[in-house]
């Protein structure tokens, strides 16, 4: 039944991002691949109304790490700091590792298969990444909690099947 | 649904249908490519759905758009004929193909008596949308960027905040985040030409001033609703739980059936079970769906394409009632809606069905089919949502299935929704609304207990940063 089963581009549905894990989201509450970087926001383990905005840009790796408010984070060198750790741990628990590793670039050796090995590798420094467009994302990607749930039919939705029963 | 039912509807494709599909695929590859840039060979391939239909209604503004198109002036009328006439194709394969279902079920189908009434809606919000969805159709997926990408942010935002334009707010950011994930799109392998047209295209009739028609022409309708099965929507930033279900009309001799549905917006890490608890406010329908029960509903609105339009405050819970024996007693003799016209498109077919007396072959792929007397059925295991308890291992097992008939590219297939299988040599059954109310098996409760509460913990961080 192979044969007839009909070719990728003459499909209305067929899934175009891959699925991605569940995780704990206390440390890491945001992470994405998108503008070129692997971006995201860890939450200060000292202060609730802190939070470090982490981003580590594809192909150059350049990186940065800044509280919300801009100011820069303590723990930043020429060396990535613990919450560049964090992303990379949640983002590979998130995508998966291989997923991590081809957006950004890597070249991985045999064995590597965690965050700390992606950030091991990384051949770029300290670079200047604005701090200001990762929080807004997160703010409007915290915002979709605040729309309210309806109960009139979204036929639009047809195209968007729920999947990944894997147990 | 019988083995003689499954062979008339599987024996031949119905007239039309392959060459309404090859004309649309002239322009599908020309939106992969731009329409800013059509060579002679897409434009020529493009030209012939004008020309297929040219004796239609919207044949003569479709040969014009063609025209100017092909000439360089992507404009936003013309843009629109285009949308309208793939549409309308799409309308007529729909239309075929449901038609050889309900004929194979023997179905009966009420005639469309809904209102046509457009909805308004603010148009500077949809005319954001129209601009966006005119640069992509300039560029083509092939040339698509992060910035064109991020282009579509503003729009779906102010979108969502219009209860009104909820629909075309969640399929922009839908389509919008697959070409994010697909970048660059320029060295993509092959891109997905029928599905990103189709969203496309939708979007644009969407965007239209007239593109949309409200639920205000629901009446309201009394009586009991059977709950047949659930079937789960989701992509990163919105899910929806869609109840099919039989409802009996107080008054009425034959029962009807319905989909009701609920849709909440959310983020992509909130996947698998978690999904549930943003519907934690429906806990009358989610209720039911675990503890498999029927509902009383009283003046509860019913569209004309047969949706019920859900209130909490409407409905209470019923006795308990098995939804396999429901469909063995009722769904025969059932009512079907008519489809709304701006949803005739073969993915809107979802017609409940129960299939019993197969044998399961499970190939070494992981797909399954069902094979009743000579004719097998693809089963859509690929469609089993990671909220429920089914699995392809569950459905393979199976005896019974309910679930949805559905069509895509030339080829039905069974979604299913509910199973009666044979769990350690004990009779089982599993639906994919059992976990409503949260997951039931051990194993899962452990697993969601360690992934802790990913909705508590971004809502807690929404009210600490959001509004400062
Ligand atoms: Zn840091």
């Amino acid at each position: 039944m192979n044969a007839d089963r009909t070719a990728w581009d003459r499909r209305s549905v067929v899934p175009v991002i891959p699925p991605i894990q569940r995780r704990k989201l206390a440390k890491v509450p945001f992470v994405e691949l998108a503008d070129g970087r692997l971006q995201g926001v860890v939450s200060s383990g000292s202060d609730i109304a802190r939070v470090y905005v982490s981003s580590i840009a594809a192909k150059t790796h350049g990186f940065n790490c800044s509280t919300n408010n801009n100011r820069p984070c303590g723990g930043l060198g020429s060396r990535p700091c613990k919450h560049l750790v964090a992303l990379a741990t949640e983002a590979v628990l998130q995508y998966g590792f291989e997923r991590v590793a081809r957006y950004l670039g890597v070249e991985a050796g045999d064995g590597d298969s965690t965050g700390g090995d992606l950030i091991r590798v990384l051949k770029g420094g300290p670079e200047s990444i604005p701090a200001a467009t990762v929080f807004s994302r997160f703010l409007r990607h915290l915002a979709y909690l605040e729309v309210p749930a309806t109960t009139e039919p979204i036929a639009d939705l047809q195209w968007f099947p729920a999947t990944g029963a894997v147990r | 649904m019988l083995g003689i039912q499954l062979s008339e509807l599987l024996g031949e494709v119905p007239p039309g249908v392959e060459e309404a599909l090859d004309l649309v695929a002239g322009l599908d590859d020309a939106l992969v490519h731009g329409l800013g840039r059509l060579g002679e060979e897409r434009a020529t391939a493009f030209a012939a759905l004008a020309g297929a239909m040219a004796g239609t209604p919207l044949g003569d503004r479709l040969g014009e758009a063609v025209e100017k198109i092909a000439n360089g002036s992507v404009a936003d009328e013309y843009l629109t004929a285009l949308a309208g006439g793939r549409t309308a194709l799409f309308g007529a394969v729909h239309d075929a193909l449901l038609d050889r279902l309900d004929s194979a079920l023997g179905r009966t189908r009420a005639e469309w008596a809904g209102l046509s009434a457009p909805a308004s809606a603010p148009d500077n919000l949809l005319a954001g949308s129209r601009s966006w969805l005119r640069e992509l159709a300039i560029t083509g997926w092939r040339g698509v960027d992060h910035d064109l990408v991020s282009a579509s942010s503003q729009t779906v935002e102010a979108l969502l905040a219009e209860p009104g334009l909820r629909g075309l707010a969640v399929l922009l950011d839908g389509f919008a985040a697959e070409l994010r994930a697909s970048s660059p799109i320029a060295t993509m392998d092959v891109p997905p030409a029928r599905r990103w047209a189709d969203l496309w295209a939708r979007a644009v009739l969407l965007s239209h001033p007239e593109g949309r028609t409200g639920v205000q022409e629901a009446a309201g309708v009394t009586g009991r609703l059977l709950i047949l099965g659930v079937d789960v929507h989701e992509h990163g930033t919105a899910v929806q739980v869609q109840v099919h279900g039989l409802l009996e009309v107080s008054g009425e001799s034959r029962p009807r059936l319905v989909r009701t549905s609920v849709a909440a917006a959310k983020v992509d890490t909130i996947v698998g079970t978690a999904v549930w608890g943003l519907l934690a406010g429906y806990p009358v329908l989610m209720g039911a769906l675990a503890e498999r029960r029927s509902l009383q509903v009283a003046d509860m609105p019913l569209t004309a394409g047969g949706d019920l339009v859900w209130q909490e405050e409407r409905a209470r819970p019923g006795e308990a009632a098995d939804p396999f024996a429901v469909a063995r007693v009722q769904l025969a003799g059932a009512l079907a809606p008519a489809v709304p016209p701006l949803d005739r498109h073969p993915v809107r077919i979802a017609e409940p069905v129960l299939v019993e007396g197969f044998t399961a072959f499970v190939e070494q792929d992981g797909s399954v089919e069902f094979r009743l007397n000579d004719t097998s059925i693809p089963v859509a295991v690929d469609r089993l949502p990671a909220c429920g308890p089914l699995t392809p291992e569950l459905v393979a097992a199976a005896s019974a299935v309910l679930g949805l008939m559905r069509w895509d590219a030339g080829r039905w297939s069974l979604q299913p929704f509910a199973v009666q299988t044979t769990v350690k040599r004990k009779p089982a059954e599993a639906h994919t609304g059992d976990w409503a109310m949260g997951p039931t098996d051990p194993k899962v409760v452990k697993a969601e207990a360690k992934a802790g509460d990913a909705v508590a913990v971004l809502r807690e961080r929404a009210g600490r940063l959001l509004r400062r």
